[in-house]
């Protein structure tokens, strides 16, 4: 690819889905308010790509995203109407404005992805739901290819977005890590979401080919996450490994049309 | 934020009433409720009397209407509540965890709308 100044939209995506979790996470942390914090990243993208595709990457891209959300968070909170319940958070934000006017850098944004799987994949929250909002949350797909991999149209499966949002909003689930007592059992709520992911990635219920790499990849993506985030916990160790293995034998698995090979015929060199 | 605990339980599950077990029982309500005074989360709590004893008011044309029994006839019915001031979520559940009608019967967490 030619050097130029401008960054390429694929450049901007590739960076976006690499960042996201990371960056909604940390601003979810700041606001606490889960719609609005999507919101604001969205609208902080919007200007990201006007601004990049003019003059390419700033030196800190993922900082000059966060700084820019908050900005958005600042102006939708002046805005809104009840005000009131989030003076707290506005104080902080501007607080945050005016000890650093120039955007953080990059690798001093806290990594706060542990505590948005715990939110999406929270057990107060339908399954289905949890898979929902875990999948475009920690970067990975758009709404459409959810609702296409779990045979849902896509309109019901933004309602479904939507409503477990406003859950979470509503029922102040918290975006925390649970601590000692109930982490095991949130824990297997959160893996038992990943290996969902995989599932309907290895032996796909709808679409034309028998594998999805793109879900089992997700979902691997997302273990690896985990496994950095919280190192040498053994259910996750676990996970992981079942996934890779199953993962290492996909290519041999089905033919060029698609079609199902079984175990005996499959070419052991794939 | 507050929530409202209701405790939904069937007619005859759990400990009947004269037995060491509804001893036991009773005790786990007054350790849920010590419980939940220390740790300053308690705003109201109380038991409800058998839905037997429930009328059903209705206002229709002005006119009010009376019926015997409760709103809805259902297996599970509600058996009392507590109103705690929580953080949030998770400590709300773990709160309604300690209800011991929960060993048999069910707890319903609902956030209380604010205004």
């Amino acid at each position: 690819m030619e050097p130029s100044p401008q960054a390429s939209t694929k450049t901007i995506n590739s960076f976006v889905r690499r960042e996201w979790g990371r960056l909604l996470s940390s601003l979810i942390g700041n606001l606490r308010d889960f719609q609005l914090a999507e919101d604001c990243l969205q609208e902080a993208l919007e200007s990201a790509l006007i601004h990049w595709q003019r003059s390419g990457l700033p030196r800190s891209p993922a900082g000059w995203l966060l700084q820019t959300a908050r900005r958005k968070a600042i102006d939708r909170l002046r805005r809104n109407k009840n005000f009131e319940r989030k003076s707290a958070e506005y104080a902080a934000l501007i607080e945050m404005e005016q000890e650093a006017p120039e955007p953080p850098e990059d690798h001093s944004i806290p990594d706060e992805r542990l505590r948005l799987i715990f939110t999406c994949c929270h057990p107060a929250l339908e399954e289905k739901s949890r898979i929902a909002l875990t999948l475009p949350t920690l970067g990975g797909l758009t709404t459409r290819e959810i609702a296409r991999a779990f045979l849902d149209k896509e309109d019901a499966m933004a309602q479904r977005l939507v409503r477990a949002k406003q859950k979470i909003a509503a029922a102040g689930i918290p975006c925390i890590v649970p601590d000692a007592e109930a982490l095991p059992e949130r824990l297997a709520s959160v893996l038992g979401v990943l290996y969902l992911i995989f599932n309907e990635g290895y032996a796909a219920t709808s679409g034309d080919s028998l594998i999805r790499r793109s879900l089992c990849e997700e979902a691997i993506r997302l273990a690896h996450i985990l496994h950095t985030l919280r190192p040498g916990e053994p259910e996750i160790m676990g996970l992981l490994a079942l996934m890779l293995l199953h993962d290492s034998r996909s290519s041999a698995r089905s033919d060029t049309d698609g079609n199902m090979i079984a175990l005996e015929y499959q070419d052991r060199r794939l | 934020m507050k929530y409202l605990a209701l405790i939904y339980t069937a007619a005859n599950a759990g400990p009947a009433y004269g037995t060491p077990e509804f001893g036991e029982f009773m005790k786990g309500y007054e350790a849920a409720t010590q419980h939940y005074r220390t740790d300053k989360v308690l705003i109201a709590g109380e038991g409800l009397k058998p839905t037997s004893t429930a009328t059903t008011v209705r206002v229709r044309n002005g006119k009010t209407e009376t019926m015997d029994g409760p709103f809805a006839e259902t297996k599970e019915t509600l058996g009392g509540f507590y109103l705690l001031d929580c953080t949030n979520l998770d400590e709300a559940i773990k709160y309604a965890a300690m209800i011991p009608s929960a060993q048999f019967g069910c707890v319903e967490v609902r956030p209380v709308m604010e205004y």
